[in-house]
């Protein structure tokens, strides 16, 4: 009696572990991070289903999973997703793996244009070999580092006349590294509203990407390079030469002397919960994440402000954002590609805009009514003028995750120096060009 | 015995394919019920290791398809032993399992010797004990981060309590000298009971005339438990330390929920720093060979312990 | 026995120690005991300082773990007809309005599917095994029972990277029934260990009068000795249940939506900014629950099998 059941469920078992791997041919899911954009095309894309008659099923997971899981699962040749919005620096090993289907044929068949997305995201989000007419992604959602502050706090007269006297300065949006740091160190365990408050919610995460996008913001404007020549993979001297020093010690100062305590390993998540529990003056993040902020009710609307990463030596900041791929273990490739022409539709570009997703086609950024549609659209444009990402190569996963580690070991977990840390970085880099036979 | 169903089938069935059921040698019959197992755990177990071996010579990468597979010999192996960084991950792997196990064993016994005072209701409270060691420890490690937090956290809210420390200014999980710690308490937490059941299954063992004798002899407490509590309950002792300490050097559910290895590199023990290698970076065949070195030292290091543990025994 | 022994503890004894083991345990359940109340917090409560020991208990982290919300604006939620159910009136509370179910229910059935299915091999594939190893000559026996122990020292993310690669080549990657034989595979060896024990205590006379009786081998192993090792099945059977049930390696390994479990799924739960502990502290609730109650109502037999590799000469 008892074996009997248990036999049937075990049946039970087996047959669904077959027919969970069937799906019905007009369902699509789509793999992202969870995060406000998400959301926002869940949205958008009801408009697709009642057009196509197609269901959509969203597969989002949290970030600081998001990358593990999604290229374990593209390894694995699994089909879970459809439609994937891969992080930017998956595409060349998307493309030489074969885990995207390349679009070219189609955007041609379909007559979508590359010319009518702002190249520095065609550039970022679809191409591989870099810089070449070779598609694997539409652009999806552009993206950049930027920062936001407490408006209603830099407006308080005895805040200003504190802030002078300390410092000889106005306070204002920060022009300068330099001086973001200073305004950060003048927040940091100041006593506003019987509160104490901290200087900078900045990134310091160790176990996906979270530090080294944060320090790079920081690098790029202090004159860090990947390569001396670029395609060369000659890292001596740019990735650890004095420029890219500083940059990195600048980064540990901020840091040590201007985030909240036990700031330890934080990402986008955590930088949101403290600027939103009015923890610090000061946060980083994606701008992704600007139309929530900007909507929120205790720190949104006239509290809020927002300015792209500031420059020292010179402008850069850091990249985010995604394009949309079809992966190509699906079995349902042509429902997908009915998809991305929906998605790259102008009018449909221009809702995405409306619901919070950053749109990348010209006829959306362009638009002359765009600079002043919210708030932080104009910093978005600054900020997109001047992106850097990290290396897109298909053995990106090992390089990011050495420098997870030299960084992380430095500035949070103070071994070493800034010199010891990027030196060793060179060497871990080297060693994985070397493996590529790159170098 | 009556005639069962079982009966009639056996006098129904014709002589000639009974004698066939019944020729089965006991032999076959023990074939027939081990290879299952056998097979199983080959193909699970014994082919994956092979490959494994295998891998750890080539440049093989699973996430690349394409690249072209190199035998490249034992270099593998040699990176991994000159990598200054893998004998750091080996440090603070052998400081968590120094540390567990030796707390474990302290609190373990103690405990065990106390709830073999046979008091009123010592076995509801004992299944109380056991029970964070039957639990998910990747859902509890999970909790654990937010019983650590400063400020709002359980934990520093207690330890400020005792000692009038800040709660906010200390962060188990983010600093370097605490993190260490921070994983050797919750794996104490929960493993200790554990170590608890075995000496109490070694102390259930000592027959009580044992003790009647000694206290015939007027020896007193404190010599009883060093020369027959403590001897007695040895071979057990180390029996549990074993245990611990395999499952230990496995660890990894646990101490990626609470510390992912940070800061820094600071609790990045073997298990994690691998699937870095394996299932991060994808250095498949780098991790392979990273892995192999780990079965051996594991195999190596409890085969030396069991001849010791033996040698106990027999004395 | 009663009377007088010498070597009873005194009843000041019994007291001391009595007292110090409660005392231990108390300690020991209070991680588990907040778990269980941070989820009926409010997720301001949750996060309070001092933490709060008393609250007003709420369903909002329930509600949350099982239901996907976006958020709407004042006005728009203003214009929506009143909450049907009282868990849309919670959500509305926050703004927001129900936008589906959550994967938590999916991710569940998957770990009762996988955990079942798993346990209900290994213990017949073990009992079978371990009969044989109790009542025959196998060859290279010792070595076999060793081999079969030593499967477990290998660390599984050792073991995860060529089993990675063949379920990729036999396209098992993600599913049930991978997940299944691959649990079934790391538990047998434990359910052989744990019942050879079992039925090496079962007097082989019992068999041996079914053979004189006219049984066949199969016969007197069903008829004779299964229901006699009934118990010993019973608590293996819970040891493979619980590795299934709380195994989280492999599954983050070798899942990523169709097959997985809860352990993995579990600390991903977030809610708007920030892990939603009431949220997370539901779903373990719902998740460890079992098992506690489990462990408490057979203690005697888990007891037992926790130390019997231990005690076993």
């Amino acid at each position: 009696m008892k074996t009997t059941r248990l036999l049937a469920a075990t049946a039970l078992t087996v047959a669904t572990g077959f027919s969970a791997t069937a799906v019905s041919a007009e369902e699509l899911t789509l793999c992202w991070a969870a995060w406000d954009p998400a959301n926002a095309l869940v949205e958008l894309s009801k408009d697709f289903e009642a057009k196509t008659g197609n269901t959509m099923k969203f597969e989002f997971v949290p970030w600081p999973n998001f990358a593990d899981r999604m290229l374990n699962e593209l390894n694995s040749g699994g089909k879970l997703c459809d439609l994937l919005i891969g992080d930017s620096q998956w595409i060349g090993g998307g493309a030489e793996n074969g885990h995207y289907v390349k679009l070219n044929d189609f955007f041609e068949k379909e007559g979508i244009s590359m010319d009518d997305f702002l190249p520095a995201t065609v550039y970022a989000y679809s191409t591989w070999p870099k810089g070449t007419p070779n598609y694997y992604a539409l652009p999806a959602m552009g993206d950049a580092n930027g920062w936001f502050y407490r408006k209603d706090w830099f407006e308080k007269p005895e805040i200003q006349a504190a802030y002078k006297e300390a410092t000889g300065q106005d306070l204002r949006e920060p022009q300068t590294q330099e001086e973001l740091l200073q305004i950060a160190q003048f927040f940091q365990g100041r006593e506003i509203d019987g509160k104490k408050r901290y200087g900078a919610a900045i990134f310091t995460e160790r176990g996906s990407e979270g530090i080294t996008m944060g320090a790079l913001g920081s690098l790029f404007t202090f004159g860090f390079k990947f390569e001396n020549t670029p395609g060369k993979y000659d890292m001596e001297g740019a990735v650890n030469g004095p420029d890219s020093v500083k940059g990195l010690e600048f980064y540990k100062t901020l840091y040590k002397t201007a985030t909240p305590p036990g700031y330890t390993d934080a990402y986008m998540e955590q930088s949101l919960d403290a600027f939103k529990s009015g923890q610090v003056a000061l946060g980083m993040n994606w701008f992704a994440f600007f139309p929530g902020l900007y909507s929120d009710p205790d720190i949104g609307g006239d509290k809020i402000g927002f300015f792209p990463n500031p420059p020292q030596k010179v402008a850069g900041s850091m990249l985010g954002g995604q394009g949309i791929s079809v992966v190509s273990y699906s079995d349902k490739k042509d429902a997908a590609l009915e998809y991305i022409k929906w998605f790259a539709q102008p009018e449909i570009q221009a809702q995405w805009w409306k619901l919070g997703g950053y749109s990348c086609r010209k006829s959306v950024l362009l638009d002359p009514s765009f600079k002043d549609s919210q708030p932080f659209a104009a910093d978005f444009l600054v900020a997109m003028g001047d992106v850097k990402d990290f290396w897109q190569e298909p053995a990106y996963a090992e390089l990011l995750l050495a420098m997870q580690k030299r960084l992380h070991d430095y500035v949070v977990a103070d071994k070493g120096t800034a010199q010891e840390a990027l030196d060793k970085l060179v060497e871990d880099w080297t060693e994985t060009f070397q493996d590529e036979g790159k170098l | 015995m009556s005639a069962s169903p079982i009966d009639r089938v056996a006098k129904a069935t014709p002589p000639k394919l009974a004698r066939k059921i019944r020729g089965l040698s006991d032999r076959t019959i023990a074939w027939i019920f081990v290879a299952p197992s056998i097979f199983l755990l080959l193909a699970v177990n014994i082919f994956p290791l092979i490959w494994t071996i295998n891998l750890s010579f080539t440049n093989f990468k699973a996430n690349r398809p394409g690249r072209e597979i190199k035998y490249i010999g034992l270099r593998n192996y040699e990176r991994i032993l000159g990598d200054s960084d893998i004998w750091l991950t080996m440090q603070a792997t052998a400081h968590f399992l120094f540390w567990t196990i030796a707390l474990q064993v302290l609190i373990g016994f103690t405990l065990a010797w106390l709830i073999n005072r046979k008091f009123k209701g010592n076995d509801l409270w004992t299944t109380i004990i056991v029970l964070p060691m039957m639990l998910s420890p990747a859902v509890v490690g999970n909790f654990w981060t937010f019983l650590y937090q400063p400020q709002i956290g359980l934990f520093n809210y207690v330890v400020s309590f005792f000692s009038g420390v800040d709660p906010s200014s200390f962060s188990m999980l983010g600093e370097v000298s605490l993190a260490p710690w921070a994983i050797v308490i919750v794996d104490t937490w929960m493993w200790t009971p554990f170590v608890m059941l075995i000496c109490l299954a070694g102390l259930r063992s000592i027959p009580d005339y044992i003790y009647e004798a000694a206290a015939i002899d007027r020896a007193s407490k404190w010599r009883q438990f060093w020369t027959i509590t403590l001897p007695m309950v040895l071979p057990f002792l180390m029996l549990a330390v074993l245990f611990r300490g395999i499952e230990n050097f496995k660890m990894f559910d646990l101490v990626v929920q609470l510390t992912g290895g940070g800061p820094g590199s600071t609790t990045e023990l073997t298990s994690i720093n691998l699937k870095r290698e394996a299932f991060e970076k994808w250095r498949t065949g780098y991790a392979s060979a990273y892995a192999i070195i780990l079965f051996v030292t594991v195999f190596g290091l409890a085969s030396i312990y069991v001849k010791a543990l033996n040698k106990v025994k027999e004395r | 026995m009663s009377g007088y022994s010498i070597t009873d503890p005194t009843r000041r004894q019994k007291w001391i120690a009595g007292t110090l083991v409660v005392l231990y345990a108390l300690i020991t359940i209070m991680p588990l005991l907040w778990i269980f109340m941070t989820g009926f917090k409010s997720p301001v409560d949750a996060i309070a300082y001092p933490p709060k020991v008393t609250f007003q208990p709420t369903l909002e982290g329930y509600v949350n773990l099982f239901t996907t919300r976006t958020r709407v604006a004042p006005e728009q939620l203003a214009a929506l007809p009143p909450p049907e159910t009282w868990y849309e009136a919670i959500v509305r509370n926050r703004n927001m309005v129900i936008a589906g179910p959550s994967r938590y229910g999916q991710r569940f059935l998957n770990s009762v599917i996988i955990g079942f299915g798993s346990t209900f091999l290994s213990v017949f594939l073990g009992t079978l095994a371990a009969y044989a190893f109790s009542r025959f000559r196998v060859p290279l026996k010792d070595d076999l029972l060793f081999f079969i122990l030593s499967t477990r020292m290998m660390p599984p993310i050792a073991v995860a990277i060529p089993i990675f690669l063949m379920f990729r080549t036999l396209g098992l990657s993600d599913t049930h029934l991978g997940m299944i034989l691959l649990y079934t595979a790391v538990n047998i060896s434990l359910a052989v260990w744990l019942l050879k024990g079992f039925i090496d205590e079962i007097p082989r006379e019992y068999e041996e009068a079914a053979l004189i009786d006219g049984y066949t081998r199969f016969q007197a192993f069903y008829k004779v000795v299964l229901p006699q090792a009934a118990t010993g099945i019973a608590s293996t059977a819970i040891f493979c249940l619980v590795f299934a049930w709380n195994e989280y390696a492999f599954a983050v390994l070798l899942t990523s939506g169709n097959a997985q479990t809860a352990p993995p799924f579990i600390p991903t739960i977030i809610g708007v900014g920030g892990q939603d502990w009431p949220a997370v502290a539901a779903g373990a609730t719902i998740f460890l629950l079992p098992v506690m109650i489990f462990t408490i109502l057979l203690r005697k037999h888990l007891l037992r099998g926790i130390t019997f590799g231990a005690v076993r000469k």
